[in-house]
Protein backbone atom coordinates (compact mmCIF):
# COMPACT_ATOMS: atom_id res chain seq x y z
CA UNK A 1 0.00 0.00 0.00
CA UNK A 2 3.13 2.57 -0.47
CA UNK A 3 1.94 5.11 -2.06
CA UNK A 4 4.21 8.44 -2.70
CA UNK A 5 4.35 11.51 -1.22
CA UNK A 6 1.87 13.52 -2.35
CA UNK A 7 1.51 17.04 -3.51
CA UNK A 8 3.07 20.18 -2.12
CA UNK A 9 0.31 21.16 0.00
CA UNK A 10 1.74 18.81 2.61
CA UNK A 11 2.60 21.27 6.29
CA UNK A 12 5.47 21.60 7.30
CA UNK A 13 4.76 20.14 10.67
CA UNK A 14 4.38 16.54 8.96
CA UNK A 15 7.32 17.41 6.86
CA UNK A 16 9.51 17.67 9.80
CA UNK A 17 8.42 14.73 11.39
CA UNK A 18 8.88 12.53 8.19
CA UNK A 19 12.48 13.97 7.95
CA UNK A 20 13.01 13.21 11.35
CA UNK A 21 13.06 9.38 9.87
CA UNK A 22 15.93 10.16 7.69
CA UNK A 23 18.24 9.26 10.40
CA UNK A 24 17.19 5.51 10.65
CA UNK A 25 18.72 5.27 6.86
CA UNK A 26 17.14 2.30 5.29
CA UNK A 27 15.21 1.25 8.81
CA UNK A 28 12.64 3.28 8.07
CA UNK A 29 10.57 4.42 5.11
CA UNK A 30 8.19 7.28 4.79
CA UNK A 31 4.92 6.03 2.94
CA UNK A 32 3.38 9.10 2.40
CA UNK A 33 3.04 12.07 4.53
CA UNK A 34 -0.41 13.92 4.20
CA UNK A 35 -2.18 16.53 6.11
CA UNK A 36 -2.16 15.06 9.92
CA UNK A 37 -1.25 11.14 8.79
CA UNK A 38 2.22 10.09 8.18
CA UNK A 39 3.11 6.39 7.94
CA UNK A 40 6.37 4.80 7.81
CA UNK A 41 7.61 1.47 6.94
CA UNK A 42 9.97 -0.59 8.92
CA UNK A 43 11.48 -3.76 9.42
CA UNK A 44 10.33 -5.88 12.35
CA UNK A 45 14.13 -6.41 13.53
CA UNK A 46 13.44 -2.33 14.16
CA UNK A 47 9.92 -1.66 15.11
CA UNK A 48 11.10 -1.44 18.81
CA UNK A 49 14.18 0.84 18.26
CA UNK A 50 11.78 2.93 16.13
CA UNK A 51 8.83 2.64 18.06
CA UNK A 52 10.78 4.14 21.20
CA UNK A 53 11.89 7.18 18.98
CA UNK A 54 8.39 7.76 18.26
CA UNK A 55 7.29 7.54 21.97
CA UNK A 56 10.75 9.00 23.39
CA UNK A 57 11.72 11.90 21.07
CA UNK A 58 8.61 12.60 18.80
CA UNK A 59 6.21 12.47 22.23
CA UNK A 60 3.64 10.15 20.63
CA UNK A 61 2.04 8.65 23.70
CA UNK A 62 -0.92 6.45 22.87
CA UNK A 63 -1.35 3.78 20.17
CA UNK A 64 -4.93 4.34 18.62
CA UNK A 65 -5.56 1.49 16.69
CA UNK A 66 -3.67 -1.34 15.53
CA UNK A 67 -4.76 -2.91 11.96
CA UNK A 68 -3.24 -6.26 10.31
CA UNK A 69 -3.98 -6.24 6.85
CA UNK A 70 -3.51 -9.77 4.91
CA UNK A 71 -1.93 -9.80 1.38
CA UNK A 72 -2.11 -13.58 0.31
CA UNK A 73 -0.38 -12.48 -3.35
CA UNK A 74 2.70 -11.39 -1.57
CA UNK A 75 2.27 -13.98 1.29
CA UNK A 76 2.38 -11.24 3.69
CA UNK A 77 0.96 -9.69 6.36
CA UNK A 78 1.23 -5.84 7.62
CA UNK A 79 0.71 -5.05 10.79
CA UNK A 80 -0.02 -1.05 11.02
CA UNK A 81 0.45 0.78 14.80
CA UNK A 82 -1.33 3.78 14.96
CA UNK A 83 -0.11 6.46 17.26
CA UNK A 84 -1.51 9.55 18.45
CA UNK A 85 -0.23 12.05 20.75
CA UNK A 86 -2.18 13.97 23.84
CA UNK A 87 0.85 15.71 25.30
CA UNK A 88 2.95 16.54 22.51
CA UNK A 89 3.30 19.84 21.88
CA UNK A 90 0.94 20.94 18.39
CA UNK A 91 0.86 17.38 17.62
CA UNK A 92 -2.99 16.81 18.41
CA UNK A 93 -5.05 15.45 15.77
CA UNK A 94 -1.91 14.11 13.96
CA UNK A 95 -1.51 10.10 13.31
CA UNK A 96 1.62 8.43 13.40
CA UNK A 97 1.21 4.99 11.32
CA UNK A 98 4.23 2.45 11.89
CA UNK A 99 3.81 -0.45 9.14
CA UNK A 100 5.50 -3.40 9.30
CA UNK A 101 5.42 -6.50 7.07
CA UNK A 102 6.18 -9.87 8.04
CA UNK A 103 5.84 -13.35 5.71
CA UNK A 104 2.60 -15.22 6.31
CA UNK A 105 4.34 -18.21 7.29
CA UNK A 106 5.95 -16.49 10.15
CA UNK A 107 4.20 -13.72 10.98
CA UNK A 108 5.67 -13.06 14.23
CA UNK A 109 7.22 -9.17 15.55
CA UNK A 110 8.03 -8.06 18.86
CA UNK A 111 5.20 -6.82 21.18
CA UNK A 112 5.02 -3.33 21.94
CA UNK A 113 3.38 -2.78 25.02
CA UNK A 114 6.41 -2.02 27.47
CA UNK A 115 6.85 1.16 24.71
CA UNK A 116 3.43 2.09 24.25
CA UNK A 117 0.88 0.07 27.46
CA UNK A 118 -2.45 1.54 25.49
CA UNK A 119 -1.34 -1.21 22.63
CA UNK A 120 -2.21 -4.25 25.02
CA UNK A 121 -5.49 -5.30 23.87
CA UNK A 122 -5.15 -3.92 20.11
CA UNK A 123 -2.09 -6.56 19.83
CA UNK A 124 -4.39 -8.88 21.69
CA UNK A 125 -7.10 -8.37 19.24
CA UNK A 126 -4.81 -8.79 15.74
CA UNK A 127 -3.37 -11.46 17.10
CA UNK A 128 -6.40 -13.62 17.02
CA UNK A 129 -8.03 -12.07 14.19
CA UNK A 130 -4.90 -11.74 11.83
CA UNK A 131 -2.94 -14.87 13.41
CA UNK A 132 0.36 -12.39 14.03
CA UNK A 133 2.33 -13.07 17.24
CA UNK A 134 3.36 -10.60 19.51
CA UNK A 135 6.40 -12.02 21.06
CA UNK A 136 6.76 -10.74 24.34
CA UNK A 137 3.26 -10.43 24.86
CA UNK A 138 2.29 -11.87 28.41
CA UNK A 139 -1.40 -13.01 27.12
CA UNK A 140 -2.11 -13.78 23.46
CA UNK A 141 -5.15 -15.69 23.05
CA UNK A 142 -8.67 -15.99 23.08
CA UNK A 143 -10.06 -12.72 23.50
CA UNK A 144 -13.31 -11.49 20.96
CA UNK A 145 -14.00 -14.80 19.07
CA UNK A 146 -15.60 -17.84 20.69
CA UNK A 147 -13.45 -20.10 23.13
CA UNK A 148 -14.35 -23.01 20.71
CA UNK A 149 -13.07 -21.37 18.06
CA UNK A 150 -11.22 -23.62 15.72
CA UNK A 151 -10.96 -22.28 12.13
CA UNK A 152 -8.04 -20.08 10.73
CA UNK A 153 -7.98 -16.47 11.88
CA UNK A 154 -10.81 -14.38 10.32
CA UNK A 155 -9.63 -11.48 8.48
CA UNK A 156 -7.23 -13.39 6.90
CA UNK A 157 -8.10 -13.60 3.10
CA UNK A 158 -8.92 -17.26 2.87
CA UNK A 159 -11.41 -17.01 5.43
CA UNK A 160 -14.82 -16.53 3.61
CA UNK A 161 -17.83 -15.83 5.17
CA UNK A 162 -19.83 -18.41 4.39
CA UNK A 163 -23.14 -17.51 2.24
CA UNK A 164 -21.28 -14.18 0.43
CA UNK A 165 -20.13 -13.38 -2.89
CA UNK A 166 -16.55 -12.76 -3.28
CA UNK A 167 -14.81 -10.18 -1.49
CA UNK A 168 -12.41 -7.28 -2.70
CA UNK B 1 -2.53 -22.24 8.11
CA UNK B 2 -3.25 -22.71 11.31
CA UNK B 3 -1.19 -20.29 13.83
CA UNK B 4 -0.54 -21.78 17.31
CA UNK B 5 -2.18 -19.59 20.02
CA UNK B 6 -1.51 -19.86 23.58
CA UNK B 7 -4.40 -21.52 25.74
CA UNK B 8 -7.13 -18.75 26.83
CA UNK B 9 -6.60 -17.06 30.25
CA UNK B 10 -10.26 -17.11 31.68
CA UNK B 11 -10.47 -20.53 33.32
CA UNK B 12 -11.29 -19.96 36.77
CA UNK B 13 -8.22 -20.84 38.67
CA UNK B 14 -8.14 -22.35 42.34
CA UNK B 15 -8.46 -20.14 44.50
CA UNK B 16 -7.45 -19.59 48.49
CA UNK B 17 -9.98 -19.95 51.54
CA UNK B 18 -10.37 -15.97 51.62
CA UNK B 19 -10.82 -15.30 48.03
CA UNK B 20 -13.54 -15.87 45.77
CA UNK B 21 -13.64 -15.66 41.66
CA UNK B 22 -17.02 -14.28 40.51
CA UNK B 23 -18.29 -13.90 36.83
CA UNK B 24 -19.82 -11.20 36.14
CA UNK B 25 -21.95 -11.35 33.05
CA UNK B 26 -22.49 -12.12 29.92
CA UNK B 27 -26.40 -11.74 30.41
CA UNK B 28 -26.51 -8.63 29.87
CA UNK B 29 -24.34 -7.08 33.58
CA UNK B 30 -26.18 -3.82 33.29
CA UNK B 31 -26.12 -2.76 29.25
CA UNK B 32 -24.85 -5.31 26.57
CA UNK B 33 -23.71 -8.96 26.31
CA UNK B 34 -20.24 -8.73 28.32
CA UNK B 35 -18.72 -10.78 30.92
CA UNK B 36 -15.58 -9.78 33.71
CA UNK B 37 -14.27 -12.37 36.32
CA UNK B 38 -13.56 -10.62 39.42
CA UNK B 39 -11.39 -11.99 42.48
CA UNK B 40 -12.94 -10.50 45.41
CA UNK B 41 -11.16 -10.57 49.16
CA UNK B 42 -13.50 -9.51 51.31
CA UNK B 43 -15.33 -6.60 49.90
CA UNK B 44 -12.55 -5.57 48.01
CA UNK B 45 -12.05 -6.23 44.23
CA UNK B 46 -8.07 -8.23 43.81
CA UNK B 47 -8.22 -8.88 40.22
CA UNK B 48 -10.34 -8.18 37.01
CA UNK B 49 -10.38 -10.16 33.89
CA UNK B 50 -12.88 -8.38 31.41
CA UNK B 51 -13.70 -11.26 28.55
CA UNK B 52 -15.49 -8.97 25.38
CA UNK B 53 -16.62 -10.44 22.24
CA UNK B 54 -19.77 -11.71 22.85
CA UNK B 55 -21.78 -9.94 20.57
CA UNK B 56 -18.84 -9.85 17.69
CA UNK B 57 -20.36 -10.25 14.34
CA UNK B 58 -17.42 -9.43 12.46
CA UNK B 59 -18.22 -6.01 11.45
CA UNK B 60 -15.03 -5.74 10.18
CA UNK B 61 -15.53 -8.60 8.02
CA UNK B 62 -18.00 -8.13 6.47
CA UNK B 63 -17.29 -4.35 4.84
CA UNK B 64 -14.97 -6.51 2.63
CA UNK B 65 -18.27 -8.21 0.81
CA UNK B 66 -19.82 -5.14 0.59
CA UNK B 67 -19.79 -2.15 -1.61
CA UNK B 68 -19.11 1.53 0.53
CA UNK B 69 -22.97 2.21 0.46
CA UNK B 70 -23.63 -1.54 1.45
CA UNK B 71 -21.48 -0.94 4.44
CA UNK B 72 -23.58 1.59 6.21
CA UNK B 73 -25.98 -0.33 7.77
CA UNK B 74 -23.87 -3.22 8.95
CA UNK B 75 -21.84 -0.50 10.26
CA UNK B 76 -24.59 1.26 12.14
CA UNK B 77 -25.62 -2.08 14.10
CA UNK B 78 -22.18 -1.93 15.68
CA UNK B 79 -23.25 1.09 17.94
CA UNK B 80 -27.31 1.57 18.35
CA UNK B 81 -27.07 4.31 20.55
CA UNK B 82 -24.64 6.29 18.31
CA UNK B 83 -25.43 5.18 14.83
CA UNK B 84 -24.35 8.39 13.10
CA UNK B 85 -21.12 8.66 14.55
CA UNK B 86 -19.78 5.00 13.81
CA UNK B 87 -20.63 6.06 9.86
CA UNK B 88 -19.51 9.39 9.89
CA UNK B 89 -15.56 8.07 9.83
CA UNK B 90 -16.06 5.73 7.65
CA UNK B 91 -17.86 8.34 5.05
CA UNK B 92 -15.11 10.12 5.53
CA UNK B 93 -12.00 7.62 4.62
CA UNK B 94 -14.96 6.48 1.67
CA UNK B 95 -14.95 9.98 0.26
CA UNK B 96 -11.05 10.91 0.88
CA UNK B 97 -10.67 7.51 -1.32
CA UNK B 98 -13.42 8.51 -4.08
CA UNK B 99 -11.87 12.29 -4.19
CA UNK B 100 -15.40 13.25 -3.42
CA UNK B 101 -16.03 16.74 -1.39
CA UNK B 102 -19.19 17.26 -0.05
CA UNK B 103 -21.25 20.49 0.10
CA UNK B 104 -21.45 22.60 3.10
CA UNK B 105 -25.10 22.29 4.17
CA UNK B 106 -24.12 18.50 3.80
CA UNK B 107 -21.79 19.30 6.90
CA UNK B 108 -23.84 21.20 9.08
CA UNK B 109 -26.67 18.83 8.78
CA UNK B 110 -23.84 16.02 10.13
CA UNK B 111 -23.37 17.99 12.67
CA UNK B 112 -26.67 18.52 14.06
CA UNK B 113 -27.42 14.59 13.53
CA UNK B 114 -24.52 13.99 15.23
CA UNK B 115 -24.97 16.42 17.74
CA UNK B 116 -28.27 15.10 18.84
CA UNK B 117 -26.97 11.32 18.45
CA UNK B 118 -24.64 12.24 20.99
CA UNK B 119 -27.68 13.37 23.58
CA UNK B 120 -29.59 10.39 22.75
CA UNK B 121 -26.42 8.56 23.83
CA UNK B 122 -25.86 10.42 26.89
CA UNK B 123 -29.27 9.99 27.67
CA UNK B 124 -29.09 6.43 27.63
CA UNK B 125 -25.96 6.32 29.78
CA UNK B 126 -27.75 8.75 32.16
CA UNK B 127 -30.14 6.20 32.53
CA UNK B 128 -28.28 3.29 33.35
CA UNK B 129 -26.12 5.43 35.57
CA UNK B 130 -29.38 6.12 37.56
CA UNK B 131 -30.50 2.79 38.15
CA UNK B 132 -27.13 1.61 38.63
CA UNK B 133 -26.97 4.08 41.46
CA UNK B 134 -30.43 2.64 42.98
CA UNK B 135 -32.07 5.81 41.79
CA UNK B 136 -34.82 4.40 39.69
CA UNK B 137 -36.58 8.01 39.15
CA UNK B 138 -33.45 8.61 37.01
CA UNK B 139 -34.11 5.60 34.91
CA UNK B 140 -37.03 6.56 34.10
CA UNK B 141 -36.55 10.21 33.04
CA UNK B 142 -33.66 10.31 30.87
CA UNK B 143 -35.24 7.25 28.90
CA UNK B 144 -38.32 8.99 28.79
CA UNK B 145 -36.65 12.29 28.00
CA UNK B 146 -34.61 10.74 25.31
CA UNK B 147 -37.53 9.64 23.19
CA UNK B 148 -38.56 13.20 22.48
CA UNK B 149 -34.96 13.42 20.97
CA UNK B 150 -35.57 10.38 18.95
CA UNK B 151 -38.35 11.46 17.53
CA UNK B 152 -36.59 14.61 16.48
CA UNK B 153 -34.00 12.65 14.77
CA UNK B 154 -36.98 10.28 13.35
CA UNK B 155 -38.03 13.57 11.43
CA UNK B 156 -34.63 14.26 9.88
CA UNK B 157 -33.95 10.62 9.16
CA UNK B 158 -36.72 8.91 8.65
CA UNK B 159 -36.56 5.91 10.93
CA UNK B 160 -35.82 5.78 14.76
CA UNK B 161 -32.87 4.34 15.96
CA UNK B 162 -31.23 3.13 12.35
CA UNK B 163 -31.57 6.01 9.83
CA UNK B 164 -28.13 5.17 7.63
CA UNK B 165 -28.50 8.79 7.58
CA UNK B 166 -24.85 10.07 6.21
CA UNK B 167 -23.64 8.59 3.64
CA UNK B 168 -20.72 9.07 1.32
CA UNK B 169 -21.20 12.62 -0.65
CA UNK B 170 -23.15 13.86 1.99
CA UNK B 171 -26.06 13.16 3.60
CA UNK B 172 -29.54 10.90 2.56
CA UNK B 173 -31.96 14.28 2.94
CA UNK B 174 -32.49 18.01 4.32
CA UNK B 175 -34.13 19.19 6.78
CA UNK B 176 -38.28 18.55 6.23
CA UNK B 177 -40.43 21.52 6.84
CA UNK B 178 -40.50 22.87 10.56
CA UNK B 179 -37.85 20.94 11.73
CA UNK B 180 -35.81 24.37 12.95
CA UNK B 181 -39.08 25.34 14.92
CA UNK B 182 -39.25 22.36 16.67
CA UNK B 183 -35.83 21.65 17.53
CA UNK B 184 -35.84 25.07 19.55
CA UNK B 185 -38.91 23.51 21.01
CA UNK B 186 -37.16 20.39 22.15
CA UNK B 187 -34.10 22.10 22.88
CA UNK B 188 -35.60 24.44 25.53
CA UNK B 189 -37.19 21.38 27.12
CA UNK B 190 -34.21 19.61 27.48
CA UNK B 191 -32.39 22.27 29.33
CA UNK B 192 -35.39 22.67 31.93
CA UNK B 193 -35.04 18.86 32.39
CA UNK B 194 -31.24 19.28 32.43
CA UNK B 195 -31.91 21.64 35.58
CA UNK B 196 -34.56 18.67 36.84
CA UNK B 197 -32.01 15.96 36.74
CA UNK B 198 -29.27 18.10 38.51
CA UNK B 199 -31.58 19.55 41.00
CA UNK B 200 -32.62 15.27 41.29
CA UNK B 201 -29.74 13.63 40.91
CA UNK B 202 -26.64 15.76 40.29
CA UNK B 203 -26.48 17.73 43.49
CA UNK B 204 -27.99 14.49 45.89
CA UNK B 205 -25.59 13.45 48.52
CA UNK B 206 -26.18 9.53 47.60
CA UNK B 207 -25.07 10.29 43.99
CA UNK B 208 -22.08 11.98 45.79
CA UNK B 209 -21.26 9.50 48.27
CA UNK B 210 -21.51 6.85 45.83
CA UNK B 211 -19.10 8.95 43.42
CA UNK B 212 -16.88 11.52 44.29
CA UNK B 213 -13.30 9.64 44.85
CA UNK B 214 -14.26 6.41 43.44
CA UNK B 215 -12.61 4.46 40.45
CA UNK B 216 -9.85 7.62 40.66
CA UNK B 217 -7.95 7.39 37.03
CA UNK B 218 -5.09 9.93 37.36
CA UNK B 219 -4.01 12.33 34.11
CA UNK B 220 -1.20 10.47 33.40
CA UNK B 221 -2.54 6.87 33.51
CA UNK B 222 -5.28 8.23 31.39
CA UNK B 223 -2.73 9.26 28.76
CA UNK B 224 -0.68 5.81 29.10
CA UNK B 225 -3.98 3.52 28.73
CA UNK B 226 -5.09 5.44 25.46
CA UNK B 227 -8.22 6.22 26.64
CA UNK B 228 -10.93 8.44 25.28
CA UNK B 229 -13.61 10.52 25.23
CA UNK B 230 -15.13 11.67 28.14
CA UNK B 231 -13.22 9.41 30.33
CA UNK B 232 -10.52 11.25 29.45
CA UNK B 233 -11.59 14.89 29.62
CA UNK B 234 -12.73 13.49 33.09
CA UNK B 235 -9.25 12.82 33.84
CA UNK B 236 -8.25 16.37 33.47
CA UNK B 237 -6.90 16.27 29.96
CA UNK B 238 -8.72 18.75 27.15
CA UNK B 239 -8.94 16.50 24.10
CA UNK B 240 -11.62 15.96 21.71
CA UNK B 241 -11.45 15.31 18.26
CA UNK B 242 -13.70 17.74 17.78
CA UNK B 243 -11.39 20.88 18.62
CA UNK B 244 -7.98 18.81 17.81
CA UNK B 245 -8.26 17.73 14.32
CA UNK B 246 -11.97 19.49 13.23
CA UNK B 247 -13.87 18.11 10.69
CA UNK B 248 -17.45 19.34 8.94
CA UNK B 249 -17.59 22.94 10.82
CA UNK B 250 -16.09 22.04 14.04
CA UNK B 251 -13.68 25.37 13.80
CA UNK B 252 -16.96 27.45 13.15
CA UNK B 253 -18.63 27.07 15.95
CA UNK B 254 -18.39 27.72 19.70
CA UNK B 255 -18.30 24.97 22.50
CA UNK B 256 -16.72 24.40 25.66
CA UNK B 257 -14.61 21.03 25.61
CA UNK B 258 -15.66 20.35 30.03
CA UNK B 259 -12.58 18.99 32.08
CA UNK B 260 -12.24 18.03 35.85
CA UNK B 261 -9.45 17.31 38.04
CA UNK B 262 -10.74 15.17 40.15
CA UNK B 263 -10.66 12.16 37.55
CA UNK B 264 -12.96 9.88 39.71
CA UNK B 265 -16.18 8.82 38.69
CA UNK B 266 -18.06 11.85 39.58
CA UNK B 267 -16.12 14.01 37.12
CA UNK B 268 -16.91 11.17 34.26
CA UNK B 269 -20.92 11.81 35.11
CA UNK B 270 -20.33 15.48 35.51
CA UNK B 271 -18.57 15.60 31.80
CA UNK B 272 -21.58 13.69 30.35
CA UNK B 273 -24.03 16.54 31.67
CA UNK B 274 -21.93 19.36 30.11
CA UNK B 275 -22.02 17.42 27.09
CA UNK B 276 -25.30 17.64 26.07
CA UNK B 277 -25.45 21.06 27.42
CA UNK B 278 -22.79 21.78 24.88
CA UNK B 279 -24.27 19.73 21.99
CA UNK B 280 -27.52 21.51 22.07
CA UNK B 281 -25.91 25.00 21.84
CA UNK B 282 -23.70 23.33 19.01
CA UNK B 283 -27.18 22.04 16.88
CA UNK B 284 -28.87 25.66 17.88
CA UNK B 285 -25.63 27.49 15.93
CA UNK B 286 -25.88 25.11 13.26
CA UNK B 287 -29.47 26.08 12.66
CA UNK B 288 -28.92 28.93 12.43
CA UNK B 289 -25.91 29.92 10.61
CA UNK B 290 -26.63 26.49 7.97
CA UNK B 291 -26.55 27.98 3.69
CA UNK B 292 -29.16 26.76 1.57
CA UNK B 293 -27.83 24.31 -1.50
CA UNK B 294 -27.63 20.86 -2.00
CA UNK B 295 -26.77 17.66 0.59
CA UNK B 296 -25.03 15.28 -1.31
CA UNK B 297 -23.10 14.82 -3.89
CA UNK B 298 -23.24 12.05 -6.23
CA UNK B 299 -21.69 8.78 -5.08
CA UNK B 300 -23.01 5.64 -7.17
CA UNK B 301 -23.75 2.52 -5.98
CA UNK B 302 -20.99 0.96 -7.71
CA UNK B 303 -17.75 3.51 -7.23
CA UNK B 304 -14.51 2.70 -6.92
CA UNK B 305 -12.15 4.05 -4.80
CA UNK B 306 -8.59 4.81 -5.66
CA UNK B 307 -6.15 2.40 -4.03
CA UNK B 308 -4.50 3.99 -0.91
CA UNK B 309 -5.61 3.85 2.59
CA UNK B 310 -7.15 6.25 4.54
CA UNK B 311 -7.63 7.08 8.28
CA UNK B 312 -10.49 9.26 9.54
CA UNK B 313 -11.99 9.86 13.42
CA UNK B 314 -14.44 11.64 14.80
CA UNK B 315 -15.86 12.10 18.65
CA UNK B 316 -18.35 10.13 18.77
CA UNK B 317 -20.74 9.99 22.18
CA UNK B 318 -18.08 7.52 23.91
CA UNK B 319 -15.13 9.25 22.21
CA UNK B 320 -12.74 9.43 19.32
CA UNK B 321 -13.86 6.90 17.24
CA UNK B 322 -11.67 5.91 14.25
CA UNK B 323 -11.55 3.88 10.44
CA UNK B 324 -8.61 2.83 9.00
CA UNK B 325 -9.52 1.95 5.30
CA UNK B 326 -7.45 0.53 3.26
CA UNK B 327 -8.78 0.10 -1.08
CA UNK B 328 -6.96 -1.86 -3.56
CA UNK B 329 -8.86 0.40 -5.76
CA UNK B 330 -12.40 -1.57 -6.21
CA UNK B 331 -16.12 -0.87 -5.43
CA UNK B 332 -15.46 -2.20 -2.11
CA UNK B 333 -12.85 -1.50 1.05
CA UNK B 334 -10.07 -4.53 0.87
CA UNK B 335 -9.66 -3.62 4.77
CA UNK B 336 -11.79 -1.53 7.01
CA UNK B 337 -10.43 -1.28 10.88
CA UNK B 338 -12.17 0.38 13.47
CA UNK B 339 -10.76 1.61 16.87
CA UNK B 340 -13.83 1.89 18.78
CA UNK B 341 -14.01 4.06 22.18
CA UNK B 342 -16.01 1.52 24.30
CA UNK B 343 -12.78 -0.74 23.04
CA UNK B 344 -10.29 1.77 23.55
CA UNK B 345 -11.66 2.72 27.48
CA UNK B 346 -12.31 -1.23 28.23
CA UNK B 347 -8.45 -1.45 29.10
CA UNK B 348 -9.38 1.36 32.00
CA UNK B 349 -11.91 -1.37 33.79
CA UNK B 350 -9.47 -3.52 35.39
CA UNK B 351 -7.23 -1.04 36.48
CA UNK B 352 -10.32 0.85 38.01
CA UNK B 353 -11.60 -2.08 39.68
CA UNK B 354 -8.71 -3.47 41.39
CA UNK B 355 -8.76 -2.05 44.96
CA UNK B 356 -12.40 -1.02 44.83
CA UNK B 357 -14.93 -2.42 46.87
CA UNK B 358 -17.58 -4.71 45.47
CA UNK B 359 -20.26 -1.73 45.96
CA UNK B 360 -18.68 0.55 43.52
CA UNK B 361 -18.45 -1.80 40.71
CA UNK B 362 -21.28 -1.23 38.94
CA UNK B 363 -20.78 2.99 39.15
CA UNK B 364 -17.39 2.30 37.91
CA UNK B 365 -18.49 0.30 34.99
CA UNK B 366 -20.86 2.43 33.51
CA UNK B 367 -19.35 5.41 34.22
CA UNK B 368 -16.68 4.49 31.38
CA UNK B 369 -19.84 4.28 29.25
CA UNK B 370 -18.61 0.28 27.76
CA UNK B 371 -20.81 -0.29 24.95
CA UNK B 372 -20.25 -4.01 24.66
CA UNK B 373 -21.49 -4.00 21.00
CA UNK B 374 -19.76 -0.95 20.19
CA UNK B 375 -16.32 -2.60 21.31
CA UNK B 376 -17.12 -6.24 19.54
CA UNK B 377 -17.96 -5.02 16.38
Amino acid sequence: MAESATGTDVPSREQSISSEFSQFGEKAKVAFTKKNRLKVMVRREDLVDIATFVRQKLMFDHCTNVTGTDFPKEKELEITYHFGSTDGAGLRGMILSLACRVPSGDPTLPSLISIFPSADYHERETAEMIGAIFTGHPKLGRFMLPEDWSDIPPMLKAYRLPGRLEAE
Amino acid sequence: MSIPLPSSGLLTEPISEDKLTVSIGPQHPGAGHFRFMITVEGDTITDCVPDPGYVHRGAEKQTEYRNYVQSIPVLERSSLTDVTNIIMPFCMAAEELMGVQIPPRAKYLRMIMSENQRIISHLYWLGIQGIFLGHSTMFMWPLGDRDVLIDLGQMLGGARITYSYVIPGGVRNDLPSGFKDKAFKVYDYLESRLKDYERMFFSHPLFLKRTRGVGVLPRDEAIKLGVVGPVLRASDVRSDVRIDEPYNFYDEVDFEVPTFKECDTYARCMVHLIEMRQSMRIIRQCLEKMPQGPVRTKVTMTQRAAAGEAYSQVEASRGAMSFHVISTGGPKPYRTKISVPSFRNLIALPRLLIGSHVADMPAIYWSLDYWPVEADR
